[in-house]
């Protein structure tokens, strides 16, 4: 009796614990809500609760007015729609060839991606930024934005996972019936893999979605520059100058943060921890 | 009849073929694009920032010939005689002395108690997700709202409050930025627990429990040795992490400041190499930041990662 109390006990207090985690780790963003709202920036402990003497969606006017929304949300997703389909394509390919197919340069292809992962991106700006900048002219040029992350790394080993899981006899009988080996990858492996998809493409999405360094170095034209890298710089330069520098970068944040949080609510279920750690595991 | 001839015929070839490039060929194929893609944003460039670095190096014109002529560790001298640039990776020392050890420590008690959790599992799980997913340039404006002088945070702590504020604070600037990356990064290494307990034996806990230990017992003697995989696995990324630093001071506390109290090797590498034309000063940095990070990395691997 006294340990079923205990553990009752216990239940509760985690619950409490886990839940008033989750309230600070999404207290941030309840914030840029609020303050994107606010006429006048209010930091006081009330100005945390909505005030509807002090909403506005003139913020949103005012940062549309110095940095083009429409023109940032359409450079990041031209950005993030190039890493998706080199990822869909080619890192299909090789997930699927280092899954099922036996061919010498296998082991170091595998291992070649692993590493990838540990290599500190940041410390190869200045190769990068010499080689696709400078050499190849790429600067201010989608491709040269898109080039570092065209293929992500952590896709093609949840790919593979996902096809090594499949039974082999099922390749073998399609290809005894004659079909070609893209042709296996098409119609059978393919769609048996569709949760896999749904996670490579959400994965995928974050990088280059929220990627700042690399597309900061190489556009310095306004017009085509991702949100995340027109954002940052309207926040080092031109906060000053607005009328209420909190609300409109609010607005800003919130209309950068909002298409990711969408999608992920929508396809939450397939975002299954075990798939993440068994892709990042190897 | 024929195709039998035929299929004889073909053989050898077909044996010496498959001895170059093993029973599937095709494999190769499918991967020439990655390996191309590898070789050139990764191998390649890793090698060519070696090689900057000894040498004397600036930008030019595109399709300009210019001498780059050997100059030996001039550059890794002119980089370390930079009083900033130490500054610099002490402020990184500092960061992973907070960020990693916190990291580690949250991110194990959440997701073991996020995995007994029966009601609410995808929202809170969701909630604990979502500054890592949120893009760092987003998340950092509402962090210099809540931290500045009059802000949120200092409205609540009153009296107790830093003076000055936490982000232009010499003392609190690399530590607010530490707490910052603990607090957006958790979500991936909660993630990575969470993947890693459902492999921790059931009969383990059983036993346990059978032989009278308590939730805190049976987190010590099998939870912690249960998922020390992953446990390397989170000093590490969060160690590479770490090296990479440059978002949130650039941003957050206006590029490393306050003099230069939290500005990181990433940061001082983009302003040398990019900013002020020297690619190969910059280079000789991350060269020596690499370095560090596989020594720190091999020591992790030697003292958590155990026999196995």
């Amino acid at each position: 009796m006294e340990h079923v109390r205990m553990s009752r006990f216990q239940t509760v207090l985690r619950g409490v614990v886990v839940g008033l985690g989750a309230i600070v780790f999404l207290f941030p963003f309840y914030y840029i809500l609020i303050g994107s709202l606010q006429r006048k920036p209010d930091p006081s402990v009330a100005g945390a609760f909505p005030n509807p003497a002090n909403i506005t969606g003139e913020n949103y006017v005012q940062i549309n007015e110095r940095i083009d929304l429409f023109r940032g949300l359409l450079n990041s997703g031209i950005f993030t729609a190039g890493v998706l389909i080199g990822t869909l394509i080619f890192g299909l390919l090789v997930g699927y060839a280092l899954a099922v197919l036996q061919w010498r340069g296998r082991g170091v292809t595998f291992a070649l991606a692993l590493l990838v992962q540990v290599v500190p991106f940041q410390l190869l700006i200045v190769p990068l930024y010499v080689l696709i900048a400078r050499d190849y002219g790429l600067a201010d040029n989608y491709l040269g934005i898109i080039l570092p992350f065209f293929i992500n790394s952590t896709a093609v080993i949840i790919f593979r996972q996902y096809f090594l899981q499949l039974p082999k006899e099922l390749f073998e009988a399609a290809r005894i019936d004659g079909a070609s080996e893209l042709g296996v990858l098409w119609r059978i492996a393919l769609p048996l893999v569709r949760p896999a998809l749904v996670t490579v493409v959400l994965l995928t999405f974050i990088g280059p979605w929220n990627e700042f360094l690399w597309p900061f170095l190489v556009t310095k034209e306004a017009s085509l520059q991702p949100l995340a890298v027109s954002l940052a710089n309207y926040i080092s330069n031109v906060a000053a100058t607005a009328s209420n520098p909190f609300g409109a970068t609010l607005a800003g944040a919130a209309v950068l943060a909002a298409p990711v949080v969408v999608l992920f609510i929508f396809f939450q279920r397939y975002f299954i921890s075990t798939d993440i750690g068994s892709g990042v595991k190897g | 009849m024929t195709t039998a001839v035929s299929d004889r015929s073909s053989k050898p070839m077909t044996t010496v073929w498959h001895r170059i490039f093993g029973r599937n060929p095709l494999g190769l194929l499918f991967s020439a694009p990655y390996l191309v893609f590898v070789i050139a944003i990764f191998a390649f460039p890793l090698l060519y920032s070696v090689w900057i670095s000894f040498h004397d190096f600036f930008f030019a014109a595109p399709g300009a010939k210019v001498a780059t002529p050997f100059v030996g560790f001039q550059n890794y001298i002119t980089a370390f005689s930079d009083p900033r640039v130490i500054q610099s990776f002490g402020n990184v020392g500092i960061f992973l002395l907070i960020n990693v050890p916190l990291t580690v420590v949250l991110s194990l008690v959440i997701a073991t108690a996020l995995n007994r959790v029966t009601h609410w599992r995808g929202f809170l799980r969701f909630a604990y997700y979502v500054p890592y997913l949120s893009a760092s340039v987003a998340v950092v404006a509402v962090w210099l709202f809540l931290f500045s002088g009059t802000g949120l945070v200092n409205q609540i702590l009153g009296p107790l409050a830093p003076n000055p504020s936490w982000l232009i604070n010499e003392g609190w600037a690399m530590p607010s930025i530490a707490l910052f990356v603990t607090w957006k990064q958790l979500g991936f290494y909660i993630l990575l627990y969470l993947a890693s307990l459902q492999s921790v034996p059931k009969e383990l806990y059983e036993s346990a429990s059978t032989d009278g230990a308590g939730p805190v017992r049976s987190f010590f003697t099998v939870t912690v040795p249960g998922v020390r995989q992953a446990t390397v696995l989170v000093l590490l990324v969060s160690t590479v992490t770490g090296a990479n630093l440059f978002t949130e001071p650039y941003l957050l506390t206006g590029g490393g400041g306050p003099n230069g109290s939290s500005s990181s090797p990433v940061l001082i590498m983009y302003q040398q190499g990019l900013q002020q034309g020297h690619p190969d000063v910059a280079a000789a940095i991350g060269v020596v930041l690499v370095i560090l990070v596989l020594i720190i990395a091999f020591l992790q691997n030697r003292f958590a990662g155990g026999r196995d």
